[in-house]
């Protein structure tokens, strides 16, 4: 085991800048999502991890060991493809086998491994089918059991389970967790499904344009993003876009919005506020929702039903805004009904803009 | 059950029937009913067309075990076709991996374009072409000459390897079309794969892309091997005196001697032959597939 660092790593491609200057730190044993649009360069820098391609400037080291030069056969990864990438010709157990194999190590090592990391897996049983006589699930966990069959230092997926269906792509999220945890591997995988990040990682990085957007535990992302690009593509926001006064931003009809106490900006220059749909609570009059700086007014456009909760879509000054309300018991608002937002402070982001 | 899917095949039968007969029809009068009258003409003495009185016999094939020439010769004809499948292998594989897995775009169909193109070309015209360029005096010995400070001889014509030369020529496109076709086919995510778990790329080759790439292999040793077995034309042309084979003596008793029912006789022995070995080589063949 072991941890990834990756400094400075550019890679252009003719004039199509993959990835510009990203540096990012992957301590031992953590799980970490490289989150981002497709194009935003995040399939590339696993790729450069794993030493499929090379960074045309950077270092990247595994355990302290410098690798931006070695190539993939020597790096001690283990990857899992997004279409698995079994070999159709050889078995299950021959499979997992693989790795040790081509290392020379001896027979009955081989079998004991292939056991122990398909039981590990729970397909103890199946050593023996082909590949194309498995579920879509069974195998990905066939995939994973080989990538991990050889003690890899990290393990790198590539969108593993986005060719799976919705229930058991949950099924997946949480049994790789598991084997992460049980084998404590520094593991990175790439996704563009922001749930799938959410729940699963330590950790995460969202790219964009082949720069690092943001980096951090998911909860620090989602409650403190940086960008608006950070607040819009992990979890849904309400962007006001307007003035900094300091410590908010004035609207360009004049009103206030409040941010933070810990939120400054210099005064005057351009910036944003993102709100999560969520922290906003709608009602019908000012004195109902009684207590938070934040007040708008506006007027219900669109109400979706999701049984658990209600998502209002809200028109306020030519902008639509979104309030997600629990499920409570109380009284639905209509479509047209004239509404009150408000929301703490707390609940909004001050955010410079560029 | 069993008569209503034997039904429900008859109507399947009758709907394919317009589809099926004209390829059916064809071979039928093109290729069936040649091969059934030479095999009539196989079993004769002589041929009616002559005048002369003619019987059935079995002296054509006899003759075959009769003269250990006729064996002689198709052993070195088997010979040559193992020889000529095995160059065509590595020649053509090498290409066929570059053609599928390393160019895109425009320079993999430029490079295509090469490879097919001795199949546009006529045969003939190939053979003598490399006449010209094999002989004593001819385009390779003068242009050897012109780079090498010293003086050397290069008469590769009427020989062995002229013979080998003009028929790897002729049948290396199958060879690289073949394995290309199987060789696409092959995902390269299975490479990095192979790669990812530790294998170094001559360990990827022997695990995994050359069992993938296998039934192109077979297919290709098959379309090649087979005529070139039964080759006359370039072992006549580049071979000289030294290209006796199996092939030109058939061709001999049909345009030179007009022992037709003993050239018919010594065709079907070596259909036979190769028939066997194919037979033979299948299981291991399917299995390495």
């Amino acid at each position: 085991m072991a941890g990834v660092q990756v400094s400075n790593v550019s890679r252009s491609f003719g004039a199509h800048k993959a990835l510009d200057d990203v540096s990012i730190d992957f301590a031992d044993g953590g799980f970490y999502a490289l989150l981002g649009p497709s194009g935003s360069g995040k399939t590339t820098l696993l790729r450069q991890i794993a030493g499929f391609d090379f960074p045309d400037t950077g270092r990247i080291s595994i355990g302290g060991e410098s690798v931006e030069r070695v190539p993939v056969e020597k790096r001690r990864i283990g990857m899992v493809f997004q279409n698995y990438a079994l070999f159709p010709n050889m078995s299950v157990a021959d499979n997992v086998a693989f790795g040790l194999s081509v290392r020379g190590e001896a027979k009955a090592m081989i079998a004991a491994e292939v056991q122990r990391a398909l039981d590990l897996v729970q397909l103890g049983k199946l050593g023996g089918r082909r590949p194309h006589q498995l579920s879509g699930g069974q195998r990905q966990r066939v995939a994973l059991a080989r990538a991990i069959v050889t003690k890899p230092r990290v393990l790198l997926l590539d969108e593993p389970l986005g060719a799976l269906d919705k229930a058991l792509r949950v099924d997946m999220q949480i049994e790789l967790k598991r084997i992460q945890r049980e084998i404590g591997i520094t593991t990175i995988f790439v996704t563009h499904d922001q749930e799938e990040a959410l729940t699963m990682s330590d950790r995460i990085g969202i790219l964009r344009d082949g720069r690092l957007v943001q980096e951090g535990p998911p909860e620090e992302i989602y409650d403190r993003p940086k960008s608006e690009f950070a607040a819009t593509f992990l979890g849904d926001a309400n962007i006001f876009r307007g003035d900094s006064t300091g410590n908010g931003i004035r609207l360009p009809d004049g009103t206030a919005i409040a941010a933070g106490a810990g939120d400054r900006l210099a005064a005057g220059a351009k910036a944003s506020c993102a709100v999560r749909p969520e922290r906003i609570r709608i009602g019908i009059d000012a004195g109902a929702l009684d207590g938070d700086a934040n007040m708008l007014k506006g007027q219900v456009s669109k109400r979706i039903f999701a049984g658990n909760n209600s998502t209002y879509f809200v028109e306020r000054a030519g902008q639509t805004l979104k309030v997600i309300v629990q499920n409570t018991g109380a009284d639905r608002l209509a479509e047209g009904q004239d509404v009150v937002l408000r929301w703490s402070p707390e609940s909004t982001v001050l955010i410079a803009t560029s | 059950m069993a008569a209503q899917s034997a039904t429900a095949s008859c109507s399947g039968l009758r709907s394919a029937l317009p589809l099926l007969a004209p390829a059916y029809l064809w071979l039928t009068v093109a290729i069936f009913l040649p091969l059934s009258a030479m095999v009539f003409f196989s079993f004769m003495t002589d041929l009616p067309l002559t005048g002369k009185p003619w019987a059935f016999t079995l002296g054509n094939y006899a003759a075959f075990f009769s003269q250990s020439l006729y064996l002689t010769l198709l052993l070195a004809s088997l010979r040559l076709g193992l020889e000529v499948t095995l160059w065509c292998i590595v020649i053509g594989y090498p290409a066929a991996y570059v053609l599928a897995k390393v160019l895109k775009g425009r320079s993999r169909e430029a490079i295509f374009l090469l490879v097919i193109l001795p199949f546009w070309s006529n045969g003939l015209v190939r053979i003598f072409s490399w006449a010209m360029v094999l002989r004593e005096g001819g385009i390779l010995d003068t242009a050897l000459n012109a780079v090498l400070p010293f003086k050397i001889n290069i008469d590769l014509m009427y020989s062995y390897p002229a013979v080998i030369i003009g028929l790897v020529h002729s049948y290396v496109p199958y060879m690289v079309l073949t394995c290309y076709l199987t060789l696409q086919a092959i995902d390269d995510s299975l490479i990095e794969a192979g790669r990812s778990l530790g294998a170094s790329r001559l360990q990827v080759l022997k695990r995994v892309i050359i069992p993938l790439s296998m039934p192109g292999l077979v297919a290709g040793a098959a379309l090649i091997f087979v005529p070139v077995v039964g080759s006359f034309m370039e072992p006549r042309i580049l071979g000289g005196r030294t290209g006796t084979f199996y092939g030109t003596v058939i061709e001999d008793q049909f345009v030179a001697v007009f022992n037709w029912p003993l050239g018919a006789a010594l065709s079907f022995i070596l259909l036979a032959v190769v028939l066997v070995i194919l037979a033979l080589a299948s299981p291991v063949l399917r299995r390495a597939a």
